[in-house]
């Protein structure tokens, strides 16, 4: 092979793509991604290079009473094998809130597949086959699997002794984090009903199922550190927890962004970063990890699985009353994001109604189950299924039009939410419902359109050839949600941009350089329109994202054109007023609007803002450098009360809405969704194009966890379904068009106005899809996904 | 075991091959080309699709044995690939008249032209990438599907993509990116 490494380079954009904010300029990395030739981290090559393998617990629960790795080290071509015992310092534990996960197990496993033992070798079978012939024995323990085990008079401990931040506030010991919000009187208010509604729900454990596996590569340095390369999430965090572990101060761990082939919340936590470092610095070579999809399933946390109860009151003009709610997450084995979770869950549990008194509690269980953590949505789409099906079912008591009963109690700016925040910027949540509900509705018997004989592609069951219409009813369904954007509750959630400015072949060029995980949403696209923007230049190069400039805290939360576009804009701006020093100090002489004018760089020109060119940027520079970096901070949160809940909490809303039309087999229980359409406030649209693939591929996750994504853990807690043969994620037969109405209201707080939108789509959409499916067959619904059983009752 | 094929063009030679690789493996860990991907190695996603003898196969699920002798495309090799059947190469112009096209890309992409395969361009131009992990094998069969039906319904496009898992962008705009391709195609003959 040519070459002997394979990492990540600059991107450039070329001189046609060279519009600012608002114009749908092209990726930057799209002619990379096009040719095969992006360096993903499963792409990362050196030569000499090592495969790490890591062995699993086959048990969810269980102490481990020997390891024996002779026979597995005698292998030939084996390099290393790794247990516990082998880690180098006292730090044997990370974790994103809590460091309670063991980088390899401790003695007891409290989940299936969680790491026991690594192996390098110079093959990926040897590294297996090798694992293979590691003896552990284990002594099974009884598991706690949901509320009643967990919180059982003699239930198992997960965590005895827990000295984290929670553990002084919590009711049990197996409970990671409890928050509830009381506001108002509930019980007062419930007296003024006419009407009241209770319900019980379920979301089941959806995977983010992104397409590049946990993987990366690891070169030992002459230094005794190592450079890593890796796809995540969150360089900074990462860097955080792995150094201690290394025993390696954080600037001898460096970083580089590798190919990120999605992420959807499942590179929040660690998963081969530590494992592959470890090996690396023991063999002294580098060592590669790459998870098969098997591995993957075991190898990041996945969405909450959910029970939820509702309560809601209303009186007979259809206003909500009041909201009673207790929300029980399953967080498995270890902390991961889920005291995060609880506080989102809980603070916007309520939906974006306007409801004053309520009654709120939302709590995050210890449990043998595989951890759970960030998924996009982040505890509000479990939420939303819930409320989402209440509102319909409210309606329906007070013999009300769903759509017209929800904008009639829609929050607005100005609306308190339960934690007290007041919502101080544009919440259209009546009109999202009434653009999306405007939208023309697919026609009737939509098989039939293109011919005479009926197109099953088109109809449930679809090439499996099911139906040719016969008993397939369509159903319409609405859904509306509220998502918080940025990290919460107080904490200091701030992002760094570095950027240079300076002449090269006669033309000024701008470099920005931020740590921010490029993970397909598109930020690196975004980045190059703000330099253009802010700084009137035509050429911009995207740095690699790396550990040598601060952080960008995390691609999550729908933050990141927020926060680091934020902070590339805020660099943009104190270059430019350098660089209009520089021209005072050369130029100023000559003309007098040097002094007294405002002053912009476009088209590569210093210009006043009545439009007089005064200079080439390009004279101006002339072989200075303007290299800056700075951080940029949202406005502070707060935590929310741990008895009452109150709290300005929230950095921002974001707010969607669907509509859905299904067509379901009653028969078979099939369903097919034959549309699924949007619409989303984003303040501002910075890159229309990207902003639309976004709602769209958001919109496609909810349709999965309507009708077919759940990973299946059975009562000893086992994974049964770590296939793609098994876990199903839509396809393209199985995903509608999705027409997006896209409105923009500027959110003041905000860069350009602009609203995070990465998140709000996958909320709203599977309730309106399973809204449609109950309005097709009169059936109440209260589980995601909806399989066909629950449809023939069979 | 030593395994010789031809690689876009060009034959390849790789030594020492353990019999259990898989065509994947050696295109990606032994002759450089990490193109195709590698998202589930259980033929159930379509990211390493190639076309082996012009038949579009998952190479995950070939043993690299099995190639020996016979020619491999990669997405690699889908401009060249282009340039021979006699297709112009494209610089994104972009085209009103293909079906559902509505977004309007300010500008075309870095490439220089003729560069890339009509389908490539197209998959830029429509936004059709995201984080790009599926977008090798989804190229690889959209070029296949466009090569024997030029002007393809959206059905056609659904059914001859069902095999292709993205995760980030919904489809819609692979749609798009297939309907812009042969809209395009129609415009050069
Ligand atoms: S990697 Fe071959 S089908 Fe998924
Ligand atoms: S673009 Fe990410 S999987 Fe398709």
């Amino acid at each position: 092979m040519a070459g002997t490494t394979r990492t990540p380079t600059n991107l450039t954009q070329g001189a046609k793509a060279d519009a600012g904010i608002g114009a749908s300029t092209l990726r930057p990395d799209g002619t990379l991604k096009v040719t095969g030739e992006f360096a993903y981290s499963s792409d990362m090559w050196h030569e000499d290079m090592l495969w790490g393998f890591t062995l699993r617990s086959p048990h969810a629960h269980a102490r481990i009473l020997s390891v024996d790795t002779s026979d597995a080290l005698a292998q030939a071509g084996v390099y290393a094998v790794l247990t516990h015992d082998d880690l180098p310092t006292e730090h044997k534990k990370y974790g994103l809130e809590f460091t309670d996960t063991p980088v390899l197990a401790d003695g007891v496993v409290r989940h299936h597949g969680e790491p026991v033992a690594l192996v390098a070798a110079d093959h990926p079978e040897t590294a297996r086959r090798a694992a293979a012939k590691i003896k552990v024995e284990y002594e099974e323990l009884p598991v706690v699997h949901d509320e009643a085990s967990a919180l059982a008079e003699d239930a198992p401990l997960l965590h005895p002794g827990r000295d984290d931040h929670h553990a002084h506030e919590v009711p049990h010991p197996n409970i990671v984090h409890r928050q509830p919000i009381i506001r108002g009187d509930a019980n007062a208010a419930a007296r003024r009903a006419d009407v009241i509604v209770t319900g019980e729900y379920e979301v089941g454990m959806q995977d983010q199922a992104f397409l590049g596996p946990e993987s990366g590569l690891a070169v030992p340095g002459e230094d005794g550190g190592v450079d890593l390369y890796v796809a995540t999430q969150w360089l900074h965090s990462d860097l955080r927890q792995i150094a201690p572990v290394l025993g390696l101060p954080e600037e001898k761990v460096r970083m580089t962004l590798s190919g990120v082939g999605g992420a959807f919340g499942g590179r929040e936590d660690l998963s081969m970063q530590i494992h592959a470092c470890l090996l690396a610095l023991r063999t002294g070579k580098p060592v590669k990890i790459v998870y098969n999809r098997f591995e993957s399933f075991f190898g990041h946390v996945h969405r909450h699985p959910a029970k939820l109860w509702y309560e809601h009151g209303a009186t007979r003009d259809g206003k909500l009353t009041h909201m009673k709610c207790r929300i029980v997450l399953d967080g498995g084995a270890y902390a991961s994001a889920s005291p995060a979770v609880v506080g989102n869950a809980s603070s916007l549990s309520v939906g974006p109604y306007v409801i004053e008194d309520v009654e709120i509690e939302a709590v995050a269980l210890y449990t043998n189950n595989p951890p759970c953590g960030a998924m996009r949505g982040f505890g509000a789409v479990q939420a939303c299924f819930a409320y989402e099906a209440q509102m319909d079912k409210v309606a329906a008591e007070l013999g009300m039009d769903p759509v017209e009963f929800r904008q009639l109690n829609a929050m607005t700016q100005g609306t308190i939410m339960p934690t007290g925040q007041v919502v101080d910027s544009p919440a259209p949540v009546a009109e999202l419902l009434r653009r999306v509900k405007a939208l023309p509705l697919p026609p009737e018997n939509q098989w039939e359109s293109a011919g005479q004989t009926a197109d099953v592609r088109a109809l449930p069951g679809g090439l499996s050839n099911t139906t040719h219409g016969e008993g397939v009813v369509r159903g319409v369904g609405y859904a509306v949600g509220i998502k918080n954007v940025g990290f919460s509750e107080g904490f200091d959630d701030y992002s760094t941009a570095r950027v240079r400015l300076e002449v090269v072949a006669g033309e000024p060029v701008a470099t920005v350089h931020t740590a921010m995980a490029e993970v397909g949403q598109g930020g690196v696209t975004v980045h190059a329109q703000i330099a253009r923007t802010e700084l009137g230049v035509q050429q911009v190069t995207i740095h690699p994202a790396d550990t040598q400039v601060g952080s960008a805290g995390s691609t999550s939360a729908s933050r990141q054109t927020y926060m680091t576009g934020g902070a590339v804009k805020n660099t943009c701006e104190a270059v430019r007023d350098k660089a209009l020093q520089l021209g005072r100090r050369r130029f100023g002489t000559f003309h007098p609007a040097w002094a007294t004018a405002e002053l912009l760089l476009e088209g590569g020109k210093v210009v006043t803002d009545g439009g007089e060119v005064l200079a080439d940027l390009a004279d101006v520079l002339g072989d200075d450098v303007v290299d800056l970096e700075l951080e940029f901070r949202h406005r502070p949160t707060e935590a929310f009360d741990i008895v009452t809940g109150q709290g300005f909490g929230h950095v921002q809303y974001s707010f969607a809405a669907h509509r859905a039309v299904v067509e379901v087999d009653t028969e078979l229980g099939l369903v097919k969704v034959v549309e699924l359409a949007c619409a989303q406030d984003v303040g501002k649209a910075l890159n229309p194009l990207s902003v639309v693939g976004q709602i769209q591929g958001g919109t496609t996750q909810g349709l999965g966890l309507a009708v077919m994504e759940e990973i299946i853990v059975d009562p000893k807690s086992k994974v049964r379904n770590p296939s793609f043969t098994d876990y199903l994620i839509p396809t393209i037969l199985d995903t509608p068009t999705i027409p997006v109405d896209v409105l923009e209201l500027a959110d003041d707080h905000a860069p350009y106005g602009l609203r995070g939108i990465g998140e709000a789509p996958t909320l709203s959409s599977t309730p309106a899809v399973v809204s449609a499916i109950r309005a097709a067959t009169g059936l109440a619904l209260k589980r995601v996904p909806v399989r066909p059983e629950h449809i023939t009752g069979v | 075991m030593r395994v010789t094929f031809t690689v876009n063009g060009r034959e390849q030679e790789a030594d020492d091959v353990w019999e259990g690789e898989s065509l994947l493996y050696v295109l990606r860990e032994r002759m450089g080309l990490p193109g195709s991907k590698n998202a589930c190695e259980q033929g159930e996603c379509g990211s390493c699709t190639v076309r082996l003898d012009d038949v579009p196969v998952c190479s995950c699920l070939v043993a690299a044995g099995q190639v020996q002798g016979r020619e491999v495309v990669t997405v690699e090799g889908l401009a060249d690939q282009a340039r021979e059947r006699g297709g112009r190469a494209t610089d994104g112009t972009t085209l009103d008249q293909a079906k559902g096209w509505q977004a309007k890309p300010h500008g075309a992409q870095a490439a220089q032209p003729g560069q890339l395969a009509p389908i490539q361009q197209a998959f830029i131009d429509a936004g059709a990438v995201q984080c790009g992990f599926c977008t090798p094998g989804l190229l690889v069969a959209a070029d296949e599907l466009l090569e024997r039906n030029s002007s393809p319904t959206d059905a056609d496009i659904r059914e001859a993509l069902s095999g292709n898992l993205c995760r980030c962008t919904g489809y819609e705009k692979i749609l798009d990116a297939v309907r812009l391709a042969a809209a395009r195609q129609d415009e050069v003959v």
